[in-house]
């Protein structure tokens, strides 16, 4: 659409930028004021500089619960991101099924996440969890409470429950709108259901797919609910994330100078990686408006 | 639909309720059962799990609270948003491509980066504990959400509607209210549907900013240990019933989910 | 190349068909002969489409058969009945390059690649697409899109038919008249039988040796657009065909059935005896004179057999004007060339007899033989 050029709209943005500036500029600033100073108490604060900063990039705790976050991300993205449209393509297309199959994949999207770490809490557990129990049962030794290994697995396998839903959904809309004559020419053109997928759908999910995955890392990178209910963090340190660590820092041991330098670096990662695929995505609508004006 | 494709979507199915299924059936039995014997539904079937949250008011409250500040956050991100959106979507002012991208990236923020200054920054203004404070603190991640999937339905309506209505005499709040917002309504509908599912399922800022007043029902059900151990079988009723108003949502909204999803953006 | 037999064949997307309007082909036999160069035309909703996809066999008909070559395909997919079809909009595989997609059918059959080359140039070559063979197919405009869309039409060895779905809707009008003559030039070139629908009538007429024109699930005509034109067999095909269509003027018998005169509006209008004839012999009360805007005359002058009518409206369009007329209560339009005068206010028409048809039941009663029932 052709916009027109009219600065009054800035009325109409008004009450959003004033919203948003309170709950987003005021504390942020708030933050970066406590990460450059070291406050002892109301009148007594420090300019420390970049120490904080130095403080937390060194820190090993911080170090590795960053290395454990990029790997959980990783995985789980891994897993999701396939999974997620090999369900979409499972889909059906019209009737009551697809009304049911909808909600069944929404479902997992609306629990809030503290039941969905108790959910799992309960389910993965060897005595009264169904997972638990079965794998057990079969001769496996499974304990999530005890063994990293089993807590980082019943943790990943939680987030896919919980978000491939995110991924299949925005796949499944990205599929409503191909038209059917693509596939009815695919199949004039005698093309494998191989073809089909790499030549007309996976081309039409591009667009979908770079939000979902943006989503994904977003959220994946700042998740806390879901893996402190289920293990707490465990066992010792081998499930705790970035959001974990933070939070321990700032309201458990009030380390506010730290706290905040790292809840800069944590903000930056997130909105550096968030900058790479948004400017991906205007590329591809770029692309999209250039066709445009050929047609 | 072939086989394959049948048997692959209902093994996600049974995947995706299995674990829900199992905390229902757990929500029917008493604790000395999910403790005493392992079985696949309730043999001692009880709704006394259900009974102590309908009669608690700690427990009840917590629902309470909950929609309550949800339903305030979605009104608020509505009433914020749909100008904002209209803004974005109609014309071009100064700084309108880096407002737009400096709102996506507080969706990008972690929360957790947000508890100190959110704790300090109510209490300083008296709104600690309140249910506003939740709404106005979630809003700073649905309203840009909310702005962006708006603006992508209205754009979807061409300037013209705008410009007749106009012509034919229409006030601007008038055309806003009785032409423009019917046309965009399955965008409001999927709007509404984002702002609930985020607030409603969003834990740590809920429970940072709220201490008894307001206390949402998630923190209440992370403070269920007693002196006798975890309460499995109320933990497990209070969870169910925090899923049931997720089901009627999402079924009343089934029809835009397809669509809203695709954000009109793909 | 194939011989399309329609026998018996009726189409409806209920599943218990009860009354006419339930469905969407009425029962129909048609051959569409090997070879020929077709048109489908007809208003939108007539089920053009419904037919093209029932030849193509994307829809199973519901009733009846179609037949290649005499053997029933009903069950047969659509790849495996040899059909290419060009929908309304390009459907190309944006990923590739144009070779790419022109070769893509070649490749799913496992034709040897020397061979490939060999056929997507010299389709390229017919098509005008060999300047951009090698570009990604997403950036190009809608009518090389549509071209490419042809071409892989074209590039099968095995294609028995080619069946187009309006497909020059995306195109910008200068650009049509360019892969009309393309088409007409695939055509003589492969002699493929090709079924093009379309709603406009003058694609239709550039297009295709013989016109089909349906209505309302039916083809009422099947002609060359000469004959469609000089002898519509349908009121309907009279009112599509033509620009503007045919004027009709429905008749009353005279309440005195003795004399043969028909009138209307309180006039009496002038017909042969033969004509008399055929409408006194009819019991039906659904009475039609039809004529074309072409053929009426129109003068300043009282001759007899003509009537007065009243001059409403003239439209000068360069080569030839439009005059609205009113005759009685009835409005007409005639055509008349650049050269000839318009009368001012009032004027006398005239219907020349060879060309005012007759029309019982919305069908034609030719005078000559028997009805042109289709």
């Amino acid at each position: 659409m052709n916009k027109i050029q009219n600065n009054k709209a800035w009325f109409l943005v008004l009450p959003v930028f004033l919203l948003v500036a309170f709950s987003a500029i005021i504390p942020l600033m708030t933050v970066v004021n406590y990460s450059v100073q070291d406050i002892f108490d109301q009148n007594n604060a420090y300019f420390v500089g970049v120490e904080w900063y130095r403080d937390v990039l060194t820190d090993p705790r911080l170090q590795a619960s960053l290395g454990r976050q990029f790997i959980y991300s990783a995985t789980v993205l891994s897993i999701e991101v396939p999974l997620g449209i090999a369900v979409a393509l499972m889909m059906p297309t019209k009737g009551w099924s697809a009304s049911l199959c909808l909600i069944l994949l929404a479902l997992p999207l609306l629990i809030p996440w503290n039941v969905v770490g108790t959910i799992w809490q309960i389910f993965a557990r060897s005595d009264i969890g169904l997972l638990g129990y079965v794998v057990n049962g079969i001769g496996i030794d499974y304990n999530y409470t005890s063994s990293p290994v089993d807590a980082w697995i019943t943790v990943v396998l939680m987030d896919v429950w919980h978000w491939t839903s995110l991924i299949a959904l925005l796949c499944y809309s990205g599929l409503r709108a191909i038209p059917d004559a693509y596939y009815q020419a695919a199949k004039i053109d005698r093309a494998s259901d191989w073809s089909i997928f790499r030549f007309i759908q996976f081309p039409k999910l591009k667009g979908v797919l770079i939000i979902g995955v943006l989503l994904r890392f977003m959220d994946s990178f700042m998740i806390y609910t879901e893996p402190f209910v289920l293990t707490g963090g465990g066992p010792g340190n081998s499930t705790t994330f970035l959001s974990q660590t933070l939070t321990k820092m700032a309201i458990g041991q009030f380390d506010i100078g730290p706290a905040a330098a790292f809840s800069i670096v944590y903000f930056l990662i997130v909105l550096l990686v968030s900058w790479l695929f948004f400017t991906s995505i205007t590329h591809l609508d770029k692309d999209k408006v250039k066709e445009q004006t050929y047609d | 639909m072939t086989n394959n494709k049948r048997f692959g979507i209902t093994a996600y199915s049974v995947f995706v309720l299995l674990p829900i299924y199992w905390l229902i059936n757990m929500s029917f039995k008493s604790n000395e059962e999910i403790l005493g014997t392992f079985s696949l539904w309730p043999n001692d079937f009880t709704i006394a799990n259900y009974l102590v949250i309908f009669t608690d008011p700690t427990w009840y409250n917590g629902y309470f609270n909950s929609v309550y500040y949800v339903v305030l956050n979605s009104i608020i991100t509505l009433v914020v948003a749909l100008p904002a959106a209209y803004a974005f979507s109609r014309y071009k002012f100064i700084g309108d491509k880096h407002l737009f991208f400096w709102l996506l990236s507080n969706r990008m923020a972690p929360p957790a980066v947000f508890l100190l200054p959110f704790f300090q920054l109510y209490s300083s203004v008296g709104l600690f504990d309140t249910h506003i404070a939740v709404a106005l603190a979630h809003c700073l991640f649905s309203v840009p959400l909310a702005v962006w999937i708006l603006e992508g339905f209205m754009s979807a309506v061409p300037r013209e509607i705008d410009e007749t209505a106009y012509i034919d005499g229409y006030s601007f709040p008038r055309f806003f209210i009785r032409i423009f917002l019917p046309l965009i309504s399955s965008g409001i509908g999927v709007t509404v549907f984002f702002s609930f599912m985020f607030s409603w399922v969003e834990l740590l800022l809920a429970r940072t900013l709220t201490s008894v007043e307001a206390k949402p029902i998630a923190a209440i059900m992370t403070r269920t240990i007693g002196a006798s151990g975890v309460d499995w079988g109320v933990l497990a009723a209070a969870g169910v019933l925090t899923i049931i108003p997720g089901v009627l949502v999402i079924y009343f909204v089934r029809n835009h989910v397809a669509k809203g999803f695709a954000l009109g953006r793909v | 190349m194939a011989e399309i037999h329609l026998k018996g064949l009726a189409h409806s997307y209920i599943g218990n068909p009860q009354i006419n309007s339930d469905y969407a082909i009425h029962e129909m036999n048609h051959v569409w002969q090997q070879g020929g160069a077709y048109a489908l035309l007809g208003p939108s909703g007539c089920g053009k489409s419904t037919l093209l996809n029932l030849i193509s066999g994307l829809i199973k008909p519901s009733h009846g058969s179609v037949l290649f070559d005499g053997v029933e395909v009903n069950d047969v997919s659509t790849q495996d009945r040899n059909i290419a079809q060009v929908f309304q909009f390009p459907v190309i595989y944006d990923s590739m390059t144009v070779y790419d997609n022109l070769a893509f059918p070649l490749r799913n059959m496992h034709v040897a690649k020397d061979k490939i080359d060999a056929k997507v140039r010299e389709v390229a070559n017919t098509l005008d697409l060999m300047s951009i063979l090698n570009r990604k197919a997403n950036n190009l405009s809608a009518d090389q899109k549509q071209k490419i869309s042809m071409g892989r039409g074209l590039v099968r060895d095995d294609v028995s038919a080619i069946l187009f779905d309006e497909p020059l809707t995306v195109i910008d009008p200068n650009l049509k008249w360019k892969l009309r003559r393309q088409l007409k030039q695939i055509h003589e070139r492969y002699n493929i039988t090709m079924v093009y629908v379309t709603h406009d009538q003058l694609e239709a007429s550039t297009f295709a040796d013989k016109i089909a024109l349906m209505y309302e699930g039916k083809i009422v005509q099947f002609g060359t657009p000469r004959e469609l034109f000089e002898n519509p067999n349908h009121t309907f095909v009279g009112y599509f065909i033509g620009s503007p269509g045919m004027n009709f003027i429905g008749l009353n018998k005279a309440i005195d059935n003795n004399t043969d005169e028909f009138t209307f509006d309180g006039m009496q209008f002038p017909l042969s005896s033969a004509q008399k004839k055929v409408l006194a012999n009819s019991d039906s009360s659904n009475l039609k004179v039809g004529i074309r805007p072409e053929f009426i005359q129109l003068s300043n002058t009282d001759h007899p057999e003509s009537l007065a009518c009243n001059v409403i409206h003239t439209e000068d369009l360069g080569t030839y004007k439009i005059v609205s007329v009113q005759l009685g209560e009835q409005t007409l339009k005639v055509r008349l060339g650049e050269d000839q005068q318009s009368p001012s206010s009032k004027a006398h028409i005239t219907f020349p007899q060879q060309w005012v048809k007759i029309y019982i039941d919305e069908y034609l009663v030719d005078l000559q033989g028997d009805s042109e029932h289709e």
